[in-house]
């Protein structure tokens, strides 16, 4: 049995909690005072994800660069990969909220698109 | 002279908030000021997730969030100038403000809405010892360079300060290849989200040592380490506690400012807790006609809050334009924050002027658990609400209605306190 | 081979430079540091000392009130904000009263005019913010505050413009005599000269000694202070001062010239001659004595902190003049306070050393008066309109808290001796000194020197050598 302790980020009580694992089941959660607790502690233990945001750089835009985020959560465990694959990445401008900035981003599937509207000058 | 009906000074998530708001309760005539070369403020350089959960019950992200409001402002055709610094007001109303194009020039107001935002707190402001070198950024500084210009400021970091802005750029140099050593924080608590203690700090195990602070800067052209050293419980530094970090690089995240110059300038009467201006029901200051909406009020840490203050300042400035604002009759009712209740926004309210419902924002100064958060009309207590945490970095609120108040046709205080269980 | 070679940019060597200049003569001025007024003269109380402090007799005390008496008309001529505000010299018992007599007379033997001793009610008429518990004050109409960056660099850019050269980022590493003159090694290689002027501050007895057998000793004394924003400025009209009591020295408060408050200094001896950290006990002292002769101090309104040092010679007493077993090479050195109020009057006889010994002719061509940057809060709406007609760049706001214009920063970076880093420009127009301490002006400011330098941002530094401002690109090192 594995026993994973996190921080609920659900309020600001913060709940230190304490779940207990069978492989990648869960057998129980404590230490949290709400049912919010639970549900964020079974999630962040057996699928834990973040949106990822960054930068890109802009050609011939009216800013240098270009805010960027994963279309969807990725796992935890790839926002290196994720990050690292936009390195030397570079948009032509204009670019708009939404547009594809990069593809199966890291090998994660999901594309990164553009935050941000940066015009052509 | 140029005039128009309201004159909005800031184009960030409040004066884009006020705008809209104004527009659709009826007035044409507007225009925001706006110093930076585009709408939308600092939310430009908010590049992280995480805002508009209570506006849009979706997670977006900081430029995507201005870019709705944007939307919105040039949908209703509301008039704007961008790279337009305000040198000054007059209590009469006339803007004095700057640009390339128009050189100086002065715009006469029916009603102005401020809306000029805040800004970080220095060095200075602490007091920290050591050399100025290259490589002391305030957080929001970093924050910028990294997000809207590319560029790195350090490759070691070490950050003073946890409130949210510092945590977020704790993530954002990670993700762009730097080393964050150590997040320092004066206070036994942080003044940041649990959530973003988390993932930005835990996720990427950055520690946090609360109760301490920056005691020395060394490096003569660039930083080249800090000394940490753990305080008492009045602040001061124990001696024998110091830890040197090498780094080139120290941020500052130590708080945040609202900029009132301009309301300074105007005479408009402030409150020292908040450094904003006195506000009472409608928003409006203490200059008739003056309104004041978002950080430059008070500082809040949710922006979808800062869009809906906004929203009520400008259908506010908008009833005074049409000259429909109910007359001060009745009498001003005031708020008094006491017992870990630091202050409310707003300070007065009167009966005659109220909406239905009005909005009370306020901070505690610490961390309070399993409290109830008090409301006493004169001497009796009318709200009793159970609060398993309320802490300074967390604005709280309470609702009150018109229909209660008219109730207490006598009452002059409204007390609001944390009343310990 | 040069004429003479000036050691030290700071206010000292630009005003010797400036007052040589106007002779037919060949000189350049060496400074180690990026810009002029990198040392003692970029961090001191920024006072203008009427002259009672010094030992009557002294060269000190000539110097000061020769200098205090120059510094109104250079001011105009040179285009520098000085402003004759007056001081008080605050006494809180009967019992410290000759102290303060002794102050009096002396000024009056060191010829300083004016002077006058006010009781309690005349101080509080006049300063109401000074402690309830004033006794008397000494007050000296002629003391006042200058803008000591603007008149270093007013001096240097005048020297410049009438043929003085300027080598930066040169440090003297050894001086030799030579069959004509002096041969000064340095890091940017070796230079000729038949005169050397020592105005190399802090270190100035590290030159010395390298030429004469009667050695010098300077410490390098720090004063730290605290900078209050400008909500703060009329706390005070007056510089105040504390008397000196058998409980110490205290610390001055002074409104600055830019409409500041600054509280200070302590006097702390240090090894280190770069040694400008601030020190928690330092600060603590400052913010301590602060409140002993003014009352109500908004400490809260604190924007800055910084330390500055005094280059104390062992005498406390300036020495200037030719070495007698080094001929040629005159010391211009132990120039601590009142070295600034004096710098006009010291110039004047470094010159004056020199002409009579090389028996200089004067120019004919000289400029004695230079025009400082433009500041667009001096004209009217109109001007100010026209100007922006004219050049757009004096209408965009970069620095919002001191209210600093591209246009000033243009001419900042442009101007003969131009400023090459964001101190550099903080230094001349004050953008980035104001309550946000640069963070919302610095990237803006960061782009327009590197758009005018015509280099990268990424190169842009702080204040020179190796205090570059950003290391590198978004994720270059992942």
């Amino acid at each position: 049995m594995e026993i994973r302790k996190l921080t609920c980020i659900s309020c600001p009580m913060g709940c230190p909690l304490t779940v207990e694992m069978e492989g990648n089941e869960v057998i129980s959660v404590t230490g949290n005072t709400c049912k919010r607790g639970d549900i964020y502690a079974r999630k962040e233990v057996t699928n834990p994800t973040r949106i990822v945001t960054s930068t890109v750089k802009v050609i011939g835009g009216a800013a240098d660069m270009v805010s960027v985020k994963t279309r969807e959560d990725i796992p935890k465990d790839k926002i290196f990969d994720c990050v690292k694959s936009l390195k030397g990445v570079e948009v032509k401008a204009p670019v708009h909220i939404g547009d594809v900035i990069l593809p199966n981003a890291g090998g994660t599937g999901i594309d990164i698109v553009a935050t941000k509207n940066v015009e052509e000058v | 002279m140029k005039s128009y009906d309201i004159v909005i000074i800031g184009g960030g998530p409040a004066g884009l908030a006020a705008a809209v708001s104004a527009k659709r309760n009826g007035i044409d005539s507007i225009l925001i000021l706006e110093r930076d070369k585009e709408l939308g403020g600092i939310l430009n350089q908010c590049i992280h997730n995480g805002f508009g959960l209570h506006t849009f019950k979706e997670e977006l992200t900081g430029p995507e969030y201005a870019q709705r409001f944007i939307d919105q402002a040039k949908e209703l055709e509301i008039e704007y100038k961008l790279n337009t610094m305000v040198m000054d007001i007059s209590p009469r109303k006339i803007v004095t403000a700057m640009n390339r194009q128009e050189g100086l020039f002065e715009i006469e107001a029916k009603a102005v809405i401020l809306a000029m935002g805040c800004r970080e707190r220095s060095r200075g402001a602490l007091n920290i010892p050591g050399y100025r070198p290259a490589g002391i950024f305030s957080a929001g500084t970093a924050q910028r360079l990294v997000n809207m210009e590319g560029l790195m400021p350090g490759r070691e970091v070490v950050i003073l300060g946890s409130g949210d802005i510092g945590l977020i750029m704790a993530r954002r140099m990670t993700f762009e290849g730097a080393k964050v050593k150590v997040v320092a924080e004066l206070m036994p608590y942080s003044g940041g989200l649990k959530r973003n203690i988390v993932q930005c700090l835990d996720d990427y195990g950055i520690p946090l040592k609360l109760s301490h602070t920056v005691v020395d800067i060394k490096g003569k052209e660039r930083v080249e380490g800090v000394t940490l050293a753990e305080v008492d419980s009045k602040g001061k530094p124990i001696p024998g506690t110091e830890e040197f970090y090498t780094c080139d690089t120290l941020l500052l995240s130590v708080g945040l400012i609202p900029e009132n110059e301009i309301s300074n300038g105007m005479g408009v009467e402030m409150n020292p807790v908040t450094s904003g201006p006195k506000v009472n029901e409608s928003l409006e200051t203490s200059i008739e006609g003056v309104f004041a909406c978002g950080n430059v009020l008070h500082v809040h840490d949710l922006v979808d809050f800062v869009s809906e203050e906004a929203a009520t300042a400008g259908r506010n400035a908008a009833a005074y334009v049409k000259g429909e604002r109910r007359s001060a009759q009745g009498h001003e009712i005031r708020f008094l924050p006491v017992d870990g209740v630091r202050y409310t926004v707003p300070v007065t309210l009167n009966t005659a002027r109220m909406d239905e419902n009005l909005t009370v924002r306020f901070r505690v100064g610490a961390v309070y658990k399993n409290c109830y958060v008090g409301v006493y009309f004169d001497n009796e207590r009318v709200i009793h609400r159970k609060r398993q945490i309320v802490a300074p970095g967390e604005m709280e609120e309470i609702k009150l209605t018109k229909e209660q108040l008219l109730k207490y046709p006598d009452l002059e205080t409204i007390t609001v306190k944390i009343e310990e269980a | 081979m040069y004429d003479v070679i000036i050691v030290g940019g700071g206010v000292a060597g630009a005003a010797s430079a400036r007052e040589l200049s106007r002779y037919k003569v060949k000189a350049c001025v060496l400074e180690k540091e990026e810009d002029v007024c990198c040392g003692t003269s970029k961090a001191n109380s920024a006072i203008v000392h009427a002259g009672y402090d010094a030992a009557t007799g002294s060269l000190m005390a000539k110097l000061n009130v020769r200098g205090n008496a120059m510094m109104e008309q250079l001011s105009k001529d040179l285009d520098f904000p000085f402003k004759r505000t007056g001081s008080f010299v605050i006494c809180l018992s009967e019992e410290d009263m000759p102290g303060l007599q002794t102050l009096y007379d002396r000024g009056v033997a060191n010829g300083v005019k004016d002077l006058q001793i006010l009781n309690r009610e005349e101080v509080l008429k006049m300063e109401p913010n000074i402690v309830d518990n004033v006794y008397a004050a000494l007050y000296a109409p002629t003391a006042g505050i200058v803008c000591p960056f603007h008149l270093n660099i007013a001096l240097a850019e005048n020297a410049f413009e009438n043929g003085v050269e300027f080598k930066f980022n040169t440090e003297v590493q050894n001086i030799r005599q030579t069959e004509n003159g002096w041969r000064i090694e340095t890091n940017q290689g070796a230079y000729e000269t038949k005169y050397v002027v020592n105005a190399a501050g802090v270190y100035a007895d590290k030159l010395h000694n390298m030429v004469s057998e009667k050695k010098i000793h300077i410490t390098p004394r720090r004063g730290d202070y605290c900078l209050l924003d400008k909500t703060a400025g009329n706390h005070v009209s007056r510089t105040i001062f504390a008397l000196p009591t058998k409980y110490g020295k205290g610390v001055l408060v002074t409104p600055t010239i830019h409409g500041n408050l600054l509280i200070g200094p302590t006097a702390i001896d240090v090894d280190d001659r770069e040694g400008t950290n601030t020190t928690a006990e330092g600060l603590e002292q400052v913010i301590g004595k602060a409140g002993q002769n003014v009352k109500n101090l908004p400490l809260r309104q604190v924007i800055t902190s910084f330390a500055g040092l005094r280059a104390h010679e062992d005498g406390h007493e300036f020495l200037i003049g030719e070495l007698e077993d080094a001929k040629g090479f005159i010391d211009c050195a132990g120039i601590e306070s009142p070295g600034l109020t004096s710098c006009p009057a010291i110039g004047e006889m470094v010159a004056g050393i020199l002409k009579d010994k090389m028996g200089l002719e004067l120019k004919e061509d000289f400029k004695a008066t230079r025009k400082g940057i433009l500041d667009p809060d001096t004209l009217t709406k109109e001007e100010r309109a026209e100007l922006i007609r004219r050049e757009p760049a004096y209408g965009n706001i970069i620095c919002r808290c001191e209210m600093i214009t591209e246009g000033e920063i243009i001419d900042a970076i442009r101007r003969p001796l131009g400023a090459k880093s964001l101190d550099g420009v903080k230094r001349r127009t004050r953008a980035g000194m104001g309550r946000c301490q640069s963070g919302f002006c610095s990237p803006r400011t960061m782009e327009i020197l590197a758009r005018e330098l015509g280099v990268s941002v990424a190169d842009i530094t702080k204040t020179g050598g190796d205090s570059k401002l950003v290391v590198g690109i978004n994720k270059d090192t992942l």
